[in-house]
């Protein structure tokens, strides 16, 4: 502060005179805005997926450092992964999910049409029949599985009274995935319905006037008029059920915690067993598990981000 | 609007439809009725075998007494909410200064960053187990709720990133170049521009956050044991394994575990729905 009395006062008049920082603040900021997060990103997010690939590579139980106390083994982890047989049996698993995971959105839609009314409380039913998607995918798990109990079960006393069952879905090995995947397809189909049912506030009125006038129907209106004006909530519910689906893990571990005999492991729950969950831990094994349903995940990956980055150039 | 508005239609169907609602309603919730009415039962009900019947006494306060005052229940809230709340505060405020980054300014690597955040958010998350248990044992933060709490920041960053970013996108430019050429610093533009004009999507993404933070179990496993930093989701497991097979006392738990994130939907419903349908309407 010695010299501020020679610093003369009018900045805008000698822009030189600013300090290096108030030149360059334009090109600055953005930086600085960006350092947290992204430190924070990349030492949580984008780093551990390299290391994921090196971990595989490994023979390692966690204990000490990776190169000094593993051994590599280069692709034997692999090599095992193909003979293995539980492998195979999530990965058969992670396609089922993946397959009936999608009715989400047929489902989401057909609900959402039928509550897309003004009649008195229809809010208040809009808001009941999302609600299962707010409730932890923990407790979703426990709801079901005491819903499928073989005596103790309602669902087992509704099918009682027209002189059905009893069934023991999640003890029977070739039903308890499809009995999981049901609970999962509960909340994602409540997503998918407060997706479309913001869809369809915003479809074109005009344009079902035009239509009605053209004499289009129930079903020609549905699939050539309201559908395509849907396809920004079709694109996000098709990017969070894809996403869902091979994130399953919860209701498994709650609900059968991959029995009966194994029947109803999938990757990222058989990576979990591996790595953690097993005498001695084969963090190795686990992570090559882990590459193999990233792997998977990429090409959808790829596929969004291709499509976000066409919306992202039309805008400009 | 489709289908065809329910008042142009025949009177029969307005019936028909007014009918179907509740009956819809209650099919598509029976799971979780089930488990309310389990919630309410007495200890006897369930070893006489009348599961569905009439409850054979209402023991609505002796059932969730015993969840809240003779448990680790209380403990495990406790830990949800202690994990919760400074995730979402770290998460939008890191976000906040993420989108505005991307969202206004021009620079190059712009979209790369950006579309790195979004890739991120959606890798299926086992792949970051291993890594990331090891790095929290290292930090020293293993079994902590600070570990897990560090590590939700950074995680939810990227889908948060997205949404802001997308969210400062729609403002009005002209109102920061107004700013700029008044002489206003960039990080004022930030705190006194943006920000307030953020408010809805920060209290659309508080929600969000809170909810999946609250909900979340898997790295709850994955980076804590033990009712000292354990979350609801994964205290409810050791709950239910004290009370094996006392179904009553397990349904009240679970519905307590459930219920801060469905008060706070019901509660802040236009924001919930408005932060989880961005991007449904173009």
């Amino acid at each position: 502060m010695t010299n501020a009395p020679a610093v003369p006062t009018t900045h805008a008049a000698q822009p030189d005179r600013r300090s290096w920082y108030k030149r360059n603040e334009i090109a600055i900021t953005p930086w600085l805005f960006l350092l947290p997060g992204i430190l924070f990103f990349a030492a949580y997010v984008v780093i551990p997926i390299f290391q994921s690939f090196q971990v595989s590579f490994y023979r390692w139980d966690g204990l000490g450092d990776l190169t000094e106390q593993g051994q590599f083994i280069g692709l034997g982890n692999y090599q095992e992964l193909a003979t293995d047989r539980n492998f195979e049996i999530s990965l058969v698993n992670n396609i089922k999910w993946l397959l009936l995971y999608l009715l989400a959105i047929p489902l989401g839609l057909f609900i959402a049409l039928f509550l897309n009314q003004t009649v008195t409380g229809i809010r208040l039913y809009k808001s009941l029949f999302f609600f299962p998607f707010v409730i932890s995918q923990v407790v979703v798990g426990l709801v079901f599985s005491w819903f499928y109990l073989p005596s103790e079960g309602l669902l087992n006393a509704v099918i009682g009274l027209v002189g059905l069952g009893p069934v023991n879905i999640l003890g029977d090995p070739d039903m308890a995935t499809y009995g999981i995947i049901a609970a999962g397809l509960w909340p994602q189909t409540a997503y998918c319905m407060i997706l479309y049912l913001t869809g369809l506030n915003a479809v074109d009125p005009e344009q079902i006037e035009a239509a009605r006038l053209d004499g289009a129907k129930k079903w020609k209106m549905l699939w050539y008029i309201i559908i395509p004006q849907l396809k920004p909530a079709t694109f996000i519910a098709f990017v969070v059920t894809i996403i869902g689906a091979l994130r399953s893990f919860d209701l498994i571990s709650i609900m059968t915690n991959g029995g009966p005999f194994g029947s109803t492991r999938v990757l990222s729950f058989y990576m979990y067993e591996k790595a953690l969950a097993e005498f001695g831990f084969r963090m190795g094994y686990g992570a090559a598990i882990a590459v193999v349903l990233f792997v998977i995940m990429l090409f959808f990956i790829a596929y969004f981000l291709y499509s976000m980055w066409r919306d992202e150039r039309g805008a400009r | 609007m489709f289908p065809t508005p329910i008042e142009k239609s025949s009177r029969a169907w307005q019936i028909g439809y007014q009918t179907l609602l509740p009956v819809a309603l209650i099919a598509w919730l029976l799971p979780l009725i089930a488990v309310m009415i389990f919630s309410i039962k007495p200890d006897s009900d369930f070893t006489n075998g009348n599961y569905w019947g009439i409850p054979g006494s209402f023991e609505m306060f002796n059932n969730y007494g015993k969840v809240f005052f003779e448990s680790d229940m209380p403990r495990y809230l406790l830990n949800s909410l202690l994990i919760t709340v400074p995730t979402v505060i770290g998460t939008v405020a890191l976000s906040c200064m993420t989108g505005f980054a991307l969202g206004v300014y021009k620079f190059r690597g712009n979209l790369l960053i950006f579309f790195m955040f979004i890739a991120g958010n959606f890798v299926p998350f086992q792949i970051l187990m291993v890594p990331v248990r090891d790095l929290t044992l290292d930090l020293n933060l293993y079994d902590t709720k600070r570990g897990l709490i560090l590590f939700h920041i950074a995680f939810q960053t990227g889908f948060c990133t997205l949404f802001m970013r997308n969210f400062i996108r729609a403002l009005p430019f002209p109102l920061i170049e107004a700013a700029r050429v008044e002489g206003v610093s960039e990080w004022r533009i930030f705190l006194y521009v943006v920000i307030p004009l953020m408010k809805p999507a920060i209290a659309a993404l508080a929600v969000l956050i809170f909810t999946f933070i609250w909900n979340d179990y898997f790295w709850a496993i994955v980076l804590t044991q033990g009712p000292d930093s354990q979350p609801v989701t994964a205290g409810i497991t050791q709950f239910n394994s004290e009370y094996r097979a006392a179904y009553h006392l397990m349904s009240a738990g679970s519905i307590v575990a459930a219920l801060p994130p469905v008060a706070m939907f019901f509660l802040m419903q236009k924001h919930f729905i408005a932060g989880l349908t961005l991007g449904a309407v173009k």
